[in-house]
């Protein structure tokens, strides 16, 4: 099942609404590529709060996403990876290093907005 | 005559439970119930005495003993006469619920059913000791039903024990792990006693919840109150510290004693991913740093509120 991104102002928002196979979360990698550079965001949030399980895969696969939109020029922010599956992660060693993380949509939003208010302080006067 | 007594032996074996119930029909049966009910002043205070002697009870005055053996008696009696140990169930586990804060042991409880069987055992022997084989069928009858009440007896309390048991462990468990909320978006968990691998998963089960439920960014572990930890543990912590960064909030720990941090760089942990301050006091104050809240001192603020 594809994943539907939303465009909210500066931001995308992908929501996951199922469990997804691997050409899904390669589908997905496309579609944020390219949407970033179509809709000239500057963040990205990845829900994937209905997830039970995140695979190493799709771990690295998130990973990848965000250091690739980085390059693109957006900040990418993974929300609502729950607490069962936030542990089985670390057990697994799977810890998405430089990849940020918020609670859920809310907290997500809230951070990218800090980050990138820092980002415009960080170059004005 | 002799003949039906083997048969109904051999079924006995083969088919227990059905003779069993079968058996409360038997007249031999009433009428060794009436007999009991004849005498049960008597063998009341006969089984008392036994009790006594041999020392059971002794948490128990002997008036209690001789009441809760009035009642035992009658409920065993009416088990012989109805088959139905349901009664008998739920008087002995509300016998035990009484009886188990006060200490008395299995051994105790299941020590008294069987004196109890004996004494009536003897009490047939006296009055059936001129017919060999009326006695033996009234055994027949008798030991079945005996069996199975000792056996009701002696499961409900041992039931009982362990439903405290297992309500004690629950409650323990639940104590063992608090997560407090002492500001918005600020938990803090102390950790006091030992931590073994059970109790440290079930502690980052709750710190998760915990982070999810209150809607935390940062979290405070105490462990002032542990005195040492082995590898294991010192590893699930760091990963409790990492799965929390994968929900959102940050982990401060505060409180590693000299034993805790030899152990932490003896496994070699990444120490870019702990964040530890000394003590809770400084714990509070980085995650209060963290979440911008500024605590000021209303003399200072010079009318100005306390908080952000």
């Amino acid at each position: 099942m594809q994943v539907p991104i939303l465009k909210q102002g500066d931001y995308l928002i992908a929501s996951i609404q199922s469990v997804l196979s691997d050409a899904d979360l390669l589908q997905l990698r496309d579609n944020l590529g390219e949407r970033v550079g179509k809709f000239r965001s500057k963040g990205v949030i990845i829900d994937v709060t209905v997830l039970d399980v995140i695979d190493s895969f799709a771990t690295r696969m998130l990973r990848t996403i965000a250091h690739m939109l980085k390059l693109r020029g957006a900040e990418t922010v993974i929300v609502g990876i729950q607490p069962d599956v936030a542990f089985a992660m670390v057990q697994l060693g799977l810890t998405l290093e430089g990849v940020g993380t918020a609670l859920d949509l809310e907290e997500g939003l809230i951070y990218l907005n800090s980050l990138l208010t820092k980002r415009i302080s960080h170059h004005g006067p | 005559m002799k003949r039906k007594s083997e048969l109904k032996k051999i079924q006995n074996i083969t088919q227990p439970s059905k003779i069993v119930s079968a058996d409360y029909n038997d007249p031999l049966l009433r009428e060794l119930v009436a007999h009991l009910r004849q005498n049960r002043t008597q063998l009341r205070e006969e089984w008392a005495r036994r009790i006594t002697e041999a020392q059971l009870l002794t948490a128990m005055s002997k008036e209690e003993i001789f009441s809760e053996a009035t009642s035992v008696y009658d409920n065993y009696v009416e088990v012989l006469e109805t088959g139905s140990v349901e009664a008998l169930q739920a008087y002995a586990r509300n016998l035990s619920e009484r009886i188990i804060p006060r200490g008395v042991e299995t051994h105790e409880v299941v020590g008294i059913v069987l004196l109890l069987r004996d004494v009536l055992a003897r009490s047939l022997f006296k009055k059936y000791q001129a017919d060999f084989d009326l006695l033996n069928r009234v055994l027949d009858a008798y030991e079945p039903a005996a069996n199975r009440i000792a056996n009701t007896v002696a499961v409900s309390f041992v039931q009982e024990r362990e439903r405290v048991i297992r309500e004690q462990q629950e409650a323990i468990r639940e104590l063992s792990t608090p997560v407090l909320q002492v500001r918005e978006r600020l938990l803090i968990l102390p950790i006091i006693g030992a931590i073994d691998p059970q109790r440290a998963r079930q502690l980052t089960e709750q710190l998760l919840r915990g982070i999810r439920n209150n809607r935390a960014k940062v979290v405070v572990v105490d462990i002032t109150g542990v005195p040492t930890i082995d590898q294991t543990v010192a590893n699930h912590l760091v990963k409790t510290v990492e799965a929390s960064r994968l929900m959102g909030a940050s982990v401060i720990i505060t409180g590693l004693s000299a034993e805790i941090a030899q152990t932490l760089v003896t496994i070699g942990v990444d120490l870019s991913k702990m964040n530890a301050v000394g003590d809770l006091q400084g714990g509070i104050e980085e995650a209060e740093r963290l979440l911008a809240y500024k605590v000021i001192t209303t003399s200072d603020a010079n009318g100005t509120e306390a908080g952000s």
